[in-house]
Protein backbone atom coordinates (compact mmCIF):
# COMPACT_ATOMS: atom_id res chain seq x y z
CA UNK A 1 0.00 0.00 0.00
CA UNK A 2 1.43 3.11 -0.86
CA UNK A 3 -0.26 5.99 1.00
CA UNK A 4 1.27 9.47 0.42
CA UNK A 5 0.60 8.35 -3.69
CA UNK A 6 -2.85 7.93 -2.30
CA UNK A 7 -3.17 10.94 -0.18
CA UNK A 8 -2.29 12.74 -3.36
CA UNK A 9 -4.30 11.56 -5.76
CA UNK A 10 -7.02 12.29 -2.98
CA UNK A 11 -5.63 15.64 -3.23
CA UNK A 12 -6.15 15.90 -6.93
CA UNK A 13 -9.44 14.31 -6.86
CA UNK A 14 -9.96 17.06 -3.99
CA UNK A 15 -9.56 19.82 -6.51
CA UNK A 16 -11.54 17.94 -9.69
CA UNK A 17 -14.35 17.99 -7.37
CA UNK A 18 -13.74 21.78 -6.68
CA UNK A 19 -13.52 22.80 -9.93
CA UNK A 20 -16.69 20.75 -11.01
CA UNK A 21 -18.68 22.64 -7.99
CA UNK A 22 -17.48 26.12 -9.17
CA UNK A 23 -18.29 25.53 -12.37
CA UNK A 24 -21.61 25.19 -11.16
CA UNK A 25 -22.23 27.52 -8.66
CA UNK A 26 -21.01 30.55 -10.56
CA UNK A 27 -21.64 29.81 -14.28
CA UNK A 28 -24.82 27.40 -13.69
CA UNK A 29 -22.71 24.21 -15.54
CA UNK A 30 -22.20 21.00 -14.83
CA UNK A 31 -18.35 20.26 -15.77
CA UNK A 32 -18.91 17.54 -18.15
CA UNK A 33 -15.28 17.48 -20.38
CA UNK A 34 -17.04 15.90 -23.17
CA UNK A 35 -19.91 17.52 -23.38
CA UNK A 36 -17.90 21.32 -23.36
CA UNK A 37 -15.72 19.90 -25.96
CA UNK A 38 -18.45 18.20 -28.44
CA UNK A 39 -20.67 21.26 -27.98
CA UNK A 40 -17.87 23.37 -30.35
CA UNK A 41 -19.21 21.11 -33.11
CA UNK A 42 -22.07 22.36 -33.08
CA UNK A 43 -23.33 26.07 -33.68
CA UNK A 44 -22.06 29.04 -31.90
CA UNK A 45 -23.92 29.62 -28.75
CA UNK A 46 -23.77 32.08 -25.71
CA UNK A 47 -21.80 29.61 -23.85
CA UNK A 48 -19.11 29.47 -26.50
CA UNK A 49 -16.68 31.57 -25.28
CA UNK A 50 -17.06 29.83 -21.80
CA UNK A 51 -16.28 26.21 -23.54
CA UNK A 52 -13.21 27.43 -24.82
CA UNK A 53 -11.53 29.31 -21.71
CA UNK A 54 -12.36 26.79 -19.63
CA UNK A 55 -10.58 24.56 -21.93
CA UNK A 56 -7.46 26.88 -22.08
CA UNK A 57 -7.98 26.25 -18.40
CA UNK A 58 -7.51 22.43 -18.57
CA UNK A 59 -4.81 22.89 -20.71
CA UNK A 60 -2.91 25.11 -18.33
CA UNK A 61 -3.61 23.11 -15.20
CA UNK A 62 -0.72 20.76 -15.51
CA UNK A 63 1.83 24.03 -16.24
CA UNK A 64 0.66 25.27 -13.08
CA UNK A 65 1.09 21.80 -11.43
CA UNK A 66 4.34 22.11 -12.78
CA UNK A 67 4.79 25.74 -11.11
CA UNK A 68 4.52 23.87 -8.09
CA UNK A 69 5.96 20.26 -8.22
CA UNK A 70 9.19 21.67 -10.17
CA UNK A 71 8.30 19.31 -13.08
CA UNK A 72 5.46 18.01 -15.43
CA UNK A 73 2.84 15.29 -14.37
CA UNK A 74 4.04 11.78 -15.89
CA UNK A 75 2.42 10.99 -18.99
CA UNK A 76 3.28 7.32 -20.20
CA UNK A 77 1.34 5.93 -22.76
CA UNK A 78 2.39 2.45 -23.75
CA UNK A 79 -0.50 1.97 -26.05
CA UNK A 80 0.65 1.90 -30.12
CA UNK A 81 -0.59 3.21 -33.16
CA UNK A 82 -3.37 1.88 -34.03
CA UNK A 83 -4.77 1.32 -30.26
CA UNK A 84 -5.06 4.91 -29.76
CA UNK A 85 -6.73 5.61 -32.78
CA UNK A 86 -9.31 3.39 -31.95
CA UNK A 87 -8.96 4.22 -28.77
CA UNK A 88 -9.87 7.98 -29.36
CA UNK A 89 -12.74 7.07 -32.34
CA UNK A 90 -14.36 4.67 -29.43
CA UNK A 91 -13.90 7.34 -25.89
CA UNK A 92 -15.05 10.39 -29.40
CA UNK A 93 -18.14 8.30 -30.27
CA UNK A 94 -19.24 6.91 -27.23
CA UNK A 95 -18.79 9.95 -24.66
CA UNK A 96 -21.41 11.31 -27.24
CA UNK A 97 -23.94 8.58 -27.88
CA UNK A 98 -23.93 8.38 -24.09
CA UNK A 99 -23.81 11.74 -23.30
CA UNK A 100 -20.90 11.78 -20.82
CA UNK A 101 -17.74 10.78 -19.83
CA UNK A 102 -15.87 10.14 -16.30
CA UNK A 103 -16.34 13.85 -15.45
CA UNK A 104 -20.16 15.06 -16.62
CA UNK A 105 -21.39 10.98 -15.23
CA UNK A 106 -18.99 10.32 -12.60
CA UNK A 107 -17.90 13.38 -10.96
CA UNK A 108 -21.03 15.68 -11.55
CA UNK A 109 -23.67 12.73 -12.03
CA UNK A 110 -23.01 10.77 -9.01
CA UNK A 111 -23.25 13.65 -6.95
CA UNK A 112 -26.46 14.63 -8.41
CA UNK A 113 -27.83 10.74 -7.44
CA UNK A 114 -28.82 10.90 -10.91
CA UNK A 115 -29.57 6.98 -12.03
CA UNK A 116 -28.81 7.83 -15.22
CA UNK A 117 -24.94 8.49 -14.86
CA UNK A 118 -25.32 5.80 -11.92
CA UNK A 119 -25.66 3.27 -15.17
CA UNK A 120 -23.21 4.58 -17.10
CA UNK A 121 -20.85 4.70 -14.66
CA UNK A 122 -21.19 1.53 -14.04
CA UNK A 123 -21.53 0.41 -17.64
CA UNK A 124 -18.42 2.47 -19.13
CA UNK A 125 -15.95 1.14 -15.80
CA UNK A 126 -17.00 -2.86 -16.62
CA UNK A 127 -16.48 -2.23 -20.32
CA UNK A 128 -13.02 -0.80 -19.16
CA UNK A 129 -11.88 -3.51 -16.44
CA UNK A 130 -13.12 -6.18 -19.01
CA UNK A 131 -10.96 -4.47 -21.67
CA UNK A 132 -8.16 -4.03 -20.19
CA UNK A 133 -8.60 -8.19 -18.34
CA UNK A 134 -8.49 -9.40 -22.17
CA UNK A 135 -6.02 -6.88 -23.78
CA UNK A 136 -3.60 -7.53 -20.55
CA UNK A 137 -4.28 -11.04 -19.63
CA UNK A 138 -5.03 -13.21 -22.99
CA UNK A 139 -3.60 -11.01 -25.80
CA UNK A 140 0.26 -11.39 -25.98
CA UNK A 141 2.42 -7.52 -25.46
CA UNK A 142 2.66 -6.52 -28.44
CA UNK A 143 -1.08 -6.40 -29.63
CA UNK A 144 -2.20 -4.25 -27.14
CA UNK B 1 -17.45 36.96 -16.05
CA UNK B 2 -18.25 33.42 -17.13
CA UNK B 3 -15.67 33.16 -19.67
CA UNK B 4 -13.53 33.87 -16.62
CA UNK B 5 -14.83 31.77 -14.07
CA UNK B 6 -14.70 28.97 -16.70
CA UNK B 7 -11.05 29.45 -17.21
CA UNK B 8 -10.50 29.47 -13.22
CA UNK B 9 -12.62 26.14 -12.84
CA UNK B 10 -10.88 24.55 -16.04
CA UNK B 11 -7.25 25.39 -14.46
CA UNK B 12 -8.47 24.48 -11.06
CA UNK B 13 -9.67 21.36 -12.83
CA UNK B 14 -6.47 20.23 -14.99
CA UNK B 15 -4.42 21.18 -11.99
CA UNK B 16 -6.35 18.40 -9.89
CA UNK B 17 -6.04 15.60 -13.00
CA UNK B 18 -2.28 16.69 -12.96
CA UNK B 19 -1.95 15.87 -8.92
CA UNK B 20 -4.48 12.95 -9.21
CA UNK B 21 -2.37 10.99 -11.62
CA UNK B 22 -5.42 10.71 -13.74
CA UNK B 23 -3.35 12.25 -16.44
CA UNK B 24 -0.86 8.95 -16.80
CA UNK B 25 -2.50 6.23 -19.03
CA UNK B 26 -0.25 3.85 -17.25
CA UNK B 27 -1.83 4.93 -13.96
CA UNK B 28 -5.40 4.74 -15.97
CA UNK B 29 -4.40 0.92 -16.70
CA UNK B 30 -3.39 0.27 -13.14
CA UNK B 31 -6.24 1.02 -11.39
CA UNK B 32 -8.55 -1.04 -14.30
CA UNK B 33 -6.53 -3.66 -13.87
CA UNK B 34 -8.19 -5.89 -11.26
CA UNK B 35 -6.67 -9.22 -11.84
CA UNK B 36 -3.35 -7.97 -12.13
CA UNK B 37 -0.74 -5.55 -9.96
CA UNK B 38 -4.04 -3.43 -8.79
CA UNK B 39 -3.26 0.12 -8.18
CA UNK B 40 -6.05 1.42 -6.36
CA UNK B 41 -5.19 5.10 -6.09
CA UNK B 42 -7.45 6.35 -8.33
CA UNK B 43 -10.45 5.21 -6.17
CA UNK B 44 -9.34 7.75 -4.09
CA UNK B 45 -9.27 10.61 -6.71
CA UNK B 46 -13.11 9.93 -7.54
CA UNK B 47 -14.28 9.53 -3.87
CA UNK B 48 -12.48 12.78 -3.65
CA UNK B 49 -14.16 14.63 -6.66
CA UNK B 50 -17.26 13.35 -6.29
CA UNK B 51 -17.52 14.40 -2.08
CA UNK B 52 -16.56 17.89 -3.26
CA UNK B 53 -18.66 18.04 -5.98
CA UNK B 54 -21.69 17.31 -3.83
CA UNK B 55 -21.33 19.66 -1.50
CA UNK B 56 -21.59 21.81 -4.71
CA UNK B 57 -24.75 20.04 -6.06
CA UNK B 58 -26.44 20.98 -2.18
CA UNK B 59 -25.38 24.28 -2.09
CA UNK B 60 -26.67 24.82 -5.81
CA UNK B 61 -29.57 23.53 -5.19
CA UNK B 62 -30.35 26.06 -1.93
CA UNK B 63 -29.58 29.00 -4.29
CA UNK B 64 -32.25 30.27 -6.34
CA UNK B 65 -29.38 31.38 -9.31
CA UNK B 66 -25.92 30.68 -10.17
CA UNK B 67 -23.87 33.50 -9.26
CA UNK B 68 -23.03 34.71 -12.95
CA UNK B 69 -26.12 32.87 -15.15
CA UNK B 70 -29.54 33.43 -14.85
CA UNK B 71 -30.41 29.84 -14.16
CA UNK B 72 -29.04 26.09 -13.47
CA UNK B 73 -28.37 24.00 -16.30
CA UNK B 74 -29.21 20.87 -14.76
CA UNK B 75 -29.21 18.17 -17.72
CA UNK B 76 -33.20 16.72 -18.03
CA UNK B 77 -34.94 13.61 -15.98
CA UNK B 78 -34.82 10.98 -18.48
CA UNK B 79 -34.57 6.88 -18.32
CA UNK B 80 -32.17 4.78 -18.90
CA UNK B 81 -31.89 3.22 -22.37
CA UNK B 82 -29.91 1.57 -24.83
CA UNK B 83 -28.32 4.98 -26.55
CA UNK B 84 -27.00 5.67 -22.95
CA UNK B 85 -25.96 1.84 -22.28
CA UNK B 86 -24.53 1.62 -25.45
CA UNK B 87 -22.46 4.62 -25.42
CA UNK B 88 -21.03 4.06 -22.15
CA UNK B 89 -20.01 0.70 -23.51
CA UNK B 90 -17.92 2.15 -25.87
CA UNK B 91 -16.64 4.92 -24.31
CA UNK B 92 -15.45 2.04 -21.90
CA UNK B 93 -13.54 -0.40 -23.92
CA UNK B 94 -11.89 3.05 -25.54
CA UNK B 95 -11.07 3.86 -22.25
CA UNK B 96 -9.49 0.52 -21.48
CA UNK B 97 -7.18 0.24 -24.32
CA UNK B 98 -6.01 3.65 -24.46
CA UNK B 99 -6.31 4.88 -20.69
CA UNK B 100 -7.36 8.34 -21.23
CA UNK B 101 -10.53 9.40 -20.88
CA UNK B 102 -10.89 13.09 -22.57
CA UNK B 103 -9.95 15.62 -19.94
CA UNK B 104 -6.80 13.70 -18.93
CA UNK B 105 -6.60 13.77 -22.96
CA UNK B 106 -6.74 17.44 -23.28
CA UNK B 107 -4.56 18.87 -20.09
CA UNK B 108 -1.73 16.16 -21.51
CA UNK B 109 -1.66 17.73 -24.71
CA UNK B 110 0.09 20.60 -22.62
CA UNK B 111 3.01 18.08 -22.50
CA UNK B 112 3.57 18.51 -26.12
CA UNK B 113 3.89 14.22 -26.93
CA UNK B 114 2.87 13.03 -30.28
CA UNK B 115 1.00 10.07 -28.75
CA UNK B 116 -1.29 12.30 -26.68
CA UNK B 117 -2.00 14.56 -29.96
CA UNK B 118 -2.70 11.47 -32.14
CA UNK B 119 -5.30 10.24 -29.47
CA UNK B 120 -7.33 13.71 -29.00
CA UNK B 121 -7.03 13.80 -32.87
CA UNK B 122 -9.42 10.17 -33.27
CA UNK B 123 -10.99 10.95 -30.33
CA UNK B 124 -12.60 14.61 -32.12
CA UNK B 125 -13.23 12.74 -35.37
CA UNK B 126 -15.11 10.48 -33.04
CA UNK B 127 -17.14 12.85 -31.66
CA UNK B 128 -17.71 14.51 -35.30
CA UNK B 129 -18.97 11.11 -36.72
CA UNK B 130 -21.55 11.12 -33.95
CA UNK B 131 -22.71 14.74 -34.84
CA UNK B 132 -22.75 14.07 -38.64
CA UNK B 133 -24.38 10.39 -38.28
CA UNK B 134 -26.73 9.74 -35.01
CA UNK B 135 -27.21 13.83 -33.92
CA UNK B 136 -27.86 14.58 -37.99
CA UNK B 137 -30.16 11.67 -38.52
CA UNK B 138 -32.05 12.43 -35.40
CA UNK B 139 -33.09 15.88 -36.62
CA UNK B 140 -34.49 15.09 -39.97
Amino acid sequence: MNWPLYFQSLCGGLLIGGAAALFLLLNGRIAGISGIIGSLFGPPSAETVTNVTFLVGLLLGPLLYAAFAGHLPKVDIAAGFGTLVAGGLLVGFGTRLGSGCTSGHGVCGLARLSPRSMAAVGMFMAAAIVTVFITHHFLPGDAR
Amino acid sequence: MRPLAGLFAGLVFGLGLALSGMMNPARILGFLDVAGAWDPSLAFVLVGAVAVSTIGVLLARRCRTPVFAQHFGWPAVSGIDAKLLTGAALFGIGWGLAGFCPGPAIASLTLGLGKSFLFVAAMLAGMALYRITVQSRRRQ
